[in-house]
């Protein structure tokens, strides 16, 4: 029997399914700092990656379902590499890739029986840091030109706002990573409001840089000893 | 490139399978290999031939080193074309032969590499290296009956074994490890027999690069489409070392040492024997 549906009505349903699917996951937080662009998520594995590299100086994060965003991001360094191929390593951007991307979430949530339950960071490293640029991509293709430091997926606006409140442009990768750390840490909303921070051990943190100072491919995943350093830098503030 | 009407990522981008960019190409824009083109009728224009590549082994790792010269029919098309670049941070190939198509070649061979290193979040084993290369020369065969053959030659330093190997290849993507050393394009002949000279085990990296650059300076004195090094412009060969530390180019600072180092001592040795002739032409050298 066919019935009507409003058209706000489905896009408000399919809407709410893909936040209701995103706020699921862990958060991503991406934070600049002196050195580059910073990138943190909570993953206890350490092969799925939430955070990976698609070219020179540009980086891609995602939360969401991992079937889809593992999707996006094979896409995305195919058009990438493709790209650099035709033409040269100079002229592969994170604007051209946030456009793709944003065009294809679209069309999806659009056309398709059911939106990309994902959200996206493509973030390029500049030369200088006025020339990062850190783009967010929701479910439905907006597209969103953040600057210096975002959260995604999980209780994203909690999160946004204590990241909001400990950020400045100039922190060190230890001060920054400090930060990050804190953010993820902080209880959820439900819990009752003086609920202690939880406790993240750097074993289950997915950490990566993007380093404006090295020669080409500027991506870098932290991990282990190295990690453990720079986590336990002294002297920073907590 | 088939475009989507919503400017959506092409389908080809979002289908799982394969990490591999040269596949990916085939079957999204096959136009673009160098082997995916339609060839026309008739015979190909003179154009730009690479030379001598020799590469050695040495204790951990692996020497390799080209000439700087480029011909085309007797004439010299370039005098400093490079022909051995870093495939990646632990492997280097060298080109012989059509330079146009090598050139696009290796291009693509370090996009392979790197774009596998991507997708997979590892890199692949030397061997999976060295088998990839043999494909894309496969791909090229059609081309390497017209005339425009490109012979490479692989070397990396191999993670697992924690030795430095090299690979040769023939045109028709057959593989084949060298143990020692070992030299292609068409000074190869005269490289080979100095590298078998030269050469000994358990050589240094500094100790392997002069033979490296020996050997080359042997193959440009006689074949004259191998450019020995020119000490008027200071151009040297390129030679990188490949260790468990990963690709390096040996600067022109240390070439310059290593290329004077080789030429005084074979100035000195010709001057003592043009002296004992000296009457049959003439009055000897000084």
């Amino acid at each position: 029997m066919p019935f009507y549906v409003s058209p706000e009505q489905l896009m408000k349903d399919r809407a709410d399914y893909a936040r209701k699917g995103i706020a699921r996951g862990r958060s991503v937080v991406v934070a600049a700092y002196e050195g580059g662009i910073a990138f943190a998520t909570e993953n206890p594995s350490r092969a799925l990656h939430k955070i990976s590299e698609i070219y020179d100086r540009i980086a891609f994060a995602a939360v969401g379902k991992y079937n889809e965003f593992e999707n996006l991001r094979v896409a995305g360094v195919r058009y990438a590499d493709l790209r650099g191929f035709s033409y040269d390593r100079a002229d592969v951007n994170a604007r051209g890739l946030a456009n793709a991307y944003a065009q294809t979430l679209g069309t999806v949530f659009t056309t398709e029986s059911k939106p990309l339950e994902v959200e996206l960071i493509v973030a390029e490293v500049g030369r200088t840091a006025a020339q990062d640029q850190i783009y967010r991509l929701s479910y439905d293709g907006s597209v969103a030109d953040e600057h210096g430091a975002v959260v995604i997926g999980g209780q994203s606006e909690q999160l946004g706002e204590v990241l909001g409140d400990g950020w400045r442009p100039d922190l060190s990768l230890a001060e920054v990573l400090a930060l990050v750390r804190r953010v993820l840490a902080t209880p959820a909303t439900g819990d009752e409001a003086d609920a202690s921070p939880r406790e993240i051990s750097p074993a289950s943190l997915e950490v990566a840089i993007l380093d404006r100072d090295r020669p080409r491919r500027a991506f870098k995943r932290l991990a282990g000893p190295a990690l453990d350093e720079l986590l336990d830098a002294q002297g920073v503030q907590r | 490139m088939t475009e989507e009407p919503t400017g959506r990522l092409p389908r080809a981008f979002t289908t799982p399978g394969t990490s591999s960019f040269v596949d990916f190409l085939a079957s999204h824009s096959p136009a673009m290999l160098p082997g995916g083109r339609p060839l026309p009728h008739g015979d190909v224009p003179a154009s730009p031939r690479a030379t001598t590549i020799v590469a050695a082994t040495f204790d951990g790792g692996v020497v390799m080193a080209g000439d700087r010269r480029a011909t085309m029919g007797s004439m010299i098309a370039n005098r400093e074309i490079e022909k051995v670049f870093a495939a990646d941070e632990y492997s280097a190939v060298g080109i012989a032969g059509s330079a146009g198509i090598a050139l696009e070649l290796v291009r693509l061979f370090q996009l392979e590499l790197e774009h596998y290193e991507k997708i997979e979040g590892t890199l692949l084993s030397l061997d999976g290296k060295a088998n990839r290369l043999s494909t894309m020369i496969r791909g090229n065969l059609a081309l390497a009956m017209q005339g425009l053959a490109v012979v490479p030659l692989f070397a990396g330093y191999d993670l697992a074994a924690h030795v430095g190997r090299i690979f040769s290849y023939d045109v028709t993507g057959g593989r084949y490890e060298e143990l020692e050393h070992h030299s292609v394009g068409s000074g190869s002949v005269f490289a080979r027999g100095a590298l078998k000279k030269l050469w000994r085990p358990g050589l240094d990296a500094a100790a392997a690069v002069r033979v490296a650059v020996e050997s080359l300076v042997d193959a440009a004195d006689d074949d004259s489409a191998t450019g020995g090094p020119d000490t008027v412009r200071k151009i040297w060969p390129v030679v990188a070392t490949i260790g468990a530390t990963g690709f390096r180019r040996v600067p022109d600072a240390e070439l310059e040492e290593t290329v004077d180092a080789i030429l005084a001592s074979r100035t000195e040795q010709s001057r003592v024997a043009r002296a004992s002739h000296a009457p049959r032409h003439g009055g000897d050298l000084l």
